[in-house]
């Protein structure tokens, strides 16, 4: 599907001044001083997925401990840490990672900005985020991984019953990973409200950018949560406070809720962007814009306010009053009305679209409805308070974690990257391995986690090393394990077609499939600055308009950004996007040194924040030459009428 | 200059690496060399002349967190706290100060418990398997703040009596070998 | 509360369950095989939601291949905003979602409600019932019947009689981590949290053996913690209750009185008691009727005398990290212990 659009394709390099200006500085130290949104992104998707692949082969291990009654490959102190360290690697360094590094990566394409807001943010938080990683995977090979599960229910992972430093790194893994989610979550609000093209009203925003801005709400209201059940675990456990000690007023009860209010939006922070990238991936697949774009959104916010009220289904079994588990029922099973409403529209899309090339994004995001909807279902089940007293804790939501998030967010995640990677590296992936990937992996998936609801029903309790011949659940675990071994190949199958791509794929044109976002307006991969000229949208598909018009005018002499009015997206004002520095990197590893040092002791919370505030300092302080240039073409705010920006521009 | 700064990060990695190790492991059933034979364990350490040192077999557990923390349960489940409370002492002597009766030693602790001394201390000698009794030694040496911090138990899930073990400070060990009524 | 099922809705019940589950359906650890009317509740809703649910997502994926499969022309580009637009296929789709989003609320909201009916069911809680105190330990069950004179409480470990036809009030505790005590045949789980006291309510109507397993990561040997529950008509169930309350029986021959010996002589009198003995500690389970079950280390191990033997040898064999410790005896010594704990009927 290669559809050149003549009037679209070139917007080739300038080698002018504006184009100069977004050039990082050569070689490996421009590897580590970049602030551009796109190769940080790159970075973080890579980065994620490798730490995909860390937690992937953990769950093989365990699968083939499982396999067989009595097994003896691994023992059970080892078999605590793979399932803790698997479930907190895909949880925290993958899945939320991933989504938010799409974000990353095309929020400020799909707005028509030249940049992420606050880029030098943004590389801190890639950092931050490899740092939490390194860690974790490292302590994890010290044999110091987390052992209580990627939840760390107290009093287990309290001073008295998780003897040493494991679950000290397991909370502070979760600082370095929710301050850089914090982060990019903040960035992606900003750059959505504040930096789209001229003419994107709100009604316009593309539907993959409104899943971004519902997910980073999500994520600015959920993380602080978490972060403040890690902190008080790290204090229990280092300086002996009490918050979860029964015996002095605390209650083991605490952190569970503090941990679930995060928990449950978590899901939906992992989930919500998925909606955005199927969404984008049918429009462009259905040769139609996708149906209901007023309901997708609307679904969209309504899923994430709910999603807040539904976090003690997560606790049904702890001997609450019915009256709250009646309401926490209604509220879990209310939510999938929203998300109900999405599967219809799109279903209508598919419906009224042109002819459809089931090619491997739609093949991805075929495999989404067939999966995700079962564990949808199932979700409705394990709402029902009666219900989740038999189903709580055993396999049966092991298998409907994995139908939900494998199916609702690791399928379209896997779309998307066969349907941006042309966008991202200007190569095409094979469509041949790509279809090989998606069936294994859509039939490993299956063979691996339908048995297990059966084995939930049957009585095989969660996070356990081994089980006798005697329960009869040998039979199903062998087919689980086959199964994750055929899900094993099709990974090795996406990374062998993602490495062989890159060197010599087929050469992607600037829109390989059709698409009619601003995206695609751009070359593949996009040059440094993005859009040379910012382009000027007058309706929710530019590219379908028969000419687009640009802004002319902006300073040349910095990196100019031109930031927007929140509600018609008209010109406000240019600003001027930060250079490549490395002070973000330097920050992050003081930062890190910080972290550790509290892991150990608390005068690292005393001293360990001075290296910081040096590194924050010489980040911020302001640099006389650029200021200087700035005020020189600074255009002065008038009494009456904003700054003449914009003219309409004939297209090259 | 950088390469002086690589060899420093990779021997304070190995340096790392084995102590977490040592710390993290978790040894179910371990038979630890136990005092016996003809060994310098003595319970009075005052000597004429120069001390010769308690030579005895050293704490297997010093290192390991999760030995530490076994230890600290084993306290309580063996009603150590009976005599001892939670380390401050009652009928039996406090074992968190600087005070060593009968030596401070892991090899002294070791046979402390399993002969047992006079005034109260009972024998546990084929009560307690050597493996729990190294545990006990370790734990006891906690209380007082011989170990490192990063292995020293925290506090326990039950009403708060004192310091937990890793945030006590460090007392150097004073034998005090006199009669126990002018103490 | 005797409820008794008509035929026809067991048979419906039956049929359902095979249709679904055929490996779970028949075990004494199957939620879809119960054996009291709690349980029953739960698994006829269950099947409920099931049936509902697999209509549903039938109905919806021959939807979706319709909508993929369906020939279309092919257009050209131009079509894009074209179909957008389109005010016919527009008005039929919003009535189309409009309709099944309807349909979607009315389903949820009834299972909602189904629910509700019986979880309300669920909460009652019966005036007659027998009290059990059961306390989470890592990685055993401490069992007590509770009764007002307390002479005729019965101490035991990992194991619970009930009797059939009579409520069971389950008073949920924890000493150390969060456990949970889950029985599928009979009841849903409950935690047992340290700090709180949870309730559980049991009845069978139906004598059975029943495996229970704790339902909360609770450490090490999590994966090796059951409770089994037998559930005995009346008169065997007192019968039961009567032999617990009695001490230990004496040792009938000098092999057995040697293994006393050894029991009050070595590691084992620091943790377990045997009633009537010099053995009084309570940090392990209660041993003065250690022979009257089937199982030991919370159902690790068959309760056989050479089972018994390797695990005082070696529990770690067994179950890596359980708090039990090695102990070493001569041959003989254990042997003759061996002897002793499997006369404790």
């Amino acid at each position: 599907m290669t559809e050149h659009r003549n009037s679209r394709e070139t917007q080739r390099p300038q080698p002018g001044e504006e184009g100069r200006q977004w050039l990082d500085p050569p070689g490996f130290y421009g590897w580590l001083t970049t602030v551009d949104h796109k190769r940080i992104g790159r970075r973080y998707i890579v980065t994620a997925f490798l730490f995909f692949a860390c937690a992937g082969l953990m769950a093989l291990t365990m699968r083939l401990q499982l396999a067989r009654p009595n097994g003896h490959l691994v023992g059970p102190d080892f078999y605590n840490q793979l399932f803790s360290t698997h479930g907190s690697i895909m949880m925290f360094l993958f899945a939320v990672p991933v989504m938010q590094a799409m974000g990353v990566y095309l929020v400020p394409l799909q707005v028509g900005a030249r940049n992420i807001a606050f880029s030098r943010l943004n590389a801190f938080s890639y950092w931050m985020f490899a740092f939490g990683g390194i860690m974790i995977l490292t302590v994890f090979a010290l044999n110091t991984g987390p052992e209580a599960g990627w939840f760390s229910y107290v009093p287990l992972a309290g001073p008295q019953y998780s003897a040493g430093k494991r679950q000290d790194f397991w909370a502070q893994m979760i600082t370095f990973t929710e301050a850089a989610s914090l982060i990019v979550a903040i960035e992606l609000i900003v750059t959505a409200f504040k930096l789209r093209a001229p003419g994107m009203t709100l009604n316009r925003v593309p539907l993959f950018v409104w899943a971004q801005v519902v997910t980073s709400f999500m994520v600015l209201f959920a993380m602080p949560s978490v972060m403040l059940a890690s902190s008080f675990l790290m204090s229990d456990r280092l300086v002996s406070t009490q918050f979860f000690n029964p015996a002095e007023g605390g209650d083991a009860l605490l952190w569970q809720h503090l941990f679930w209010f995060f928990g449950h939006p978590e899901v939906y922070i992992i989930f919500v962007p998925a909606l955005g990238i199927i969404s984008a991936i049918i429009g462009t697949f259905a040769r139609r814009p996708p149906f209901g774009y007023l309901a997708l959104v609307l679904s969209l916010v309504v899923t994430a306010f709910l999603a807040f009220g539904l976090w003690v289904h997560h606790m049904f079994a702890t001997g609450l009053p019915p009256l709250g588990m009646s309401f926490f029922t209604a509220a879990s099973i209310l939510i999938a009305i929203p998300t109900g409403v999405q599967i219809f529209c799109w279903i209508a899309t598919l419906a009224t679209g042109g002819r459809l090339e089931i090619r491997t994004p739609l093949l991805f995001v075929i495999g989404f409805f067939f999966i995700f909807i079962i564990g949808g279902l199932t979700g409705v089940m394990l709402a029902s308070a009666s219900l989740d007293s038999q189903l709580h804790d055993n396999y049966f939501v092991v298998a409907h974690l994995h139908y939900v998030l494998i199916g609702g967010a690791v399928f379209p995640l896997f779309g998307g990257v066969y349907y941006w990677f042309p966008k991202m590296t200007g190569r095409m992936l094979s469509e041949l391995a790509g279809k090989w990937n998606f069936w294994l992996f859509f039939i490993g998936f299956n063979m691996t986690f339908f048995p297990m609801h059966i084995l939930g029903l049957d009585g095989m309790t969660r996070r356990i090393y081994t089980y006798d011949a005697a329960s009869g659940w040998g039979n199903l675990n062998l087919l689980a394990t086959v199964g994750a071994i055929i899900i094993g190949l099709s990974v090795v199958v996406f990374f062998a077609n993602v490495l062989v791509s890159m060197r010599s794929g087929a050469r992607a044109a600037p829109d390989p499939w059709g698409g009619k976002t601003l995206e695609w307006a751009t070359q593949s991969p996009p040059e440094p600055c993005n859009f040379p000229r910012i382009p000027v949208v007058e309706s929710r598909y530019p590219l379908a308009e028969p000419e687009l018009a640009y802004v002319t005018g902006l300073p040349t002499q910095f990196r100019a950004m031109l930031v927007t009015r929140l509600h018609d997206a008209a010109p406000d004002h240019v600003t001027a996007d930060p250079y490549p520095t490395i002070w973000p990197l330097l920050s992050a590893l003081a930062t890190t040194v910080f972290f550790i040092g509290t892991v150990f002791t608390p005068w690292g919370l005393v001293w360990g924040p001075v290296p910081v505030a040096i590194a924050l300092t010489c980040w911020f302080w302001p640099k006389a030459k650029e200021v200087e240039i700035q005020r020189r073409v600074e255009i002065k705010p008038q009494a009456a009428r904003p700054a003449p920006v914009l003219r309409a521009g004939a297209t090259p | 200059m950088s390469s002086r700064f690589l060899e420093l990060a990779v021997v304070a990695l190995i340096a790392l690496t084995l102590l977490g190790c040592e710390r993290e492991s978790r040894r179910f059933s371990d038979s630890p060399a136990t005092p016996r034979g003809v060994q310098t364990i003595r319970q009075s350490e005052l000597q004429p002349g120069s001390s010769i040192p308690t030579s005895g077999p050293p704490s297997p557990y010093d290192d390991n967190a999760y030995a530490v923390s076994q230890g600290k349960q084993l306290f309580e489940w063996f009603n150590c706290k009976g005599c001892h409370a939670d380390g401050g002492g009652s009928i039996g002597p406090a074992l968190m100060d600087e005070k060593w009766i009968y030596g401070s030693a892991p090899a002294n602790i070791y046979a402390t418990i399993v002969e047992g001394r006079p005034n109260g201390m009972p024998s546990f000698r084929d009560k307690i398997p050597p493996q729990q009794v190294w545990q006990l030694v370790a734990y006891v040496r906690s209380l007082s703040g011989q170990l490192r911090k990063d292995v020293e138990p925290s506090r326990a899930d039950h009403l708060f009596t004192r310091k937990s073990e890793s945030s006590s400070p460090k007392s150097a060990p004073v034998s005090s070998s006199a009669p126990r009524d002018t103490q | 509360m005797m409820g008794r099922l008509s035929n026809a809705r067991f048979r419906w019940l039956a049929v359902g369950c095979a249709l679904l589950a055929p490996p779970g359906c028949s075990s004494n650890h199957a939620a879809m095989n119960p054996a009291g009317p709690r349980a029953r509740s739960i698994a006829e809703l269950m099947l409920g939601f099931v049936s509902v649910s697999t209509v549903v997502y039938l109905i919806v994926s021959a939807v979706l291949v319709w909508a993929i499969a369906r020939r279309r022309r092919a257009g050209t580009s131009d079509d894009w905003l074209q179909r957008g637009s389109s005010e016919q296929s527009n008005v039929r789709s919003r009535q189309v979602i409009s309709w099944a989003t309807a349909l979607t609320v009315l389903i949820l909201l009834t299972l909602a409600l189904c629910d509700y009916f019986v979880m309300h069911g669920l909460s009652s809680r019966p005036t007659d019932s027998l009290r059990i105190l059961v306390t989470g330990h890592q990685y055993w069950w401490e069992v007590e019947y509770d009764d007002p004179d307390p002479s005729r409480r019965v101490r035991t470990a990992n194991e619970l009689h009930i009797p059939v036809g009579k409520p069971v009030e389950l008073v949920l505790t924890s000493q150390d981590v969060i456990h949970s005590m889950w029985m599928p045949n009979l009841s849903g789980k409950k935690d047992l949290i340290p700090g709180h006291q949870n309730t559980e309510v049991l009845l069978a109507d139906r004598p059975g053996t029943f495996s229970g397993q704790c339902a909360e990561f609770c450490g090490l040997q999590h994966a090796k913690m059951r409770l089994m529950v037998y559930a005995e008509p009346p008169k065997q169930f007192a019968a039961w209750k009567q032999a617990q309350l009695q001490d230990a029986r004496n040792p009938s021959n000098d092999i057995q009185r040697h293994g006393l010996e050894v029991f009050e002589s070595s590691t084992c009198i620091l943790c377990h008691t045997i009633q009537g003995t010099q053995a009084a500690a309570t940090v392990a389970p209660d041993l003065t009727h250690l022979a009257s079950r089937t199982t030991i280390a919370a159902g690790a191990l068959p309760n056989t005398q050479s089972n018994l033997a390797s695990w005082i040898l070696a529990p770690h064999r067994f179950k890596p990290g359980v708090q039990m410790p090695a102990t070493q005896l001569q041959p003989d010594d254990l042997a003759a212990l061996a002897a002793y704990l499997a006369s404790l009927k």
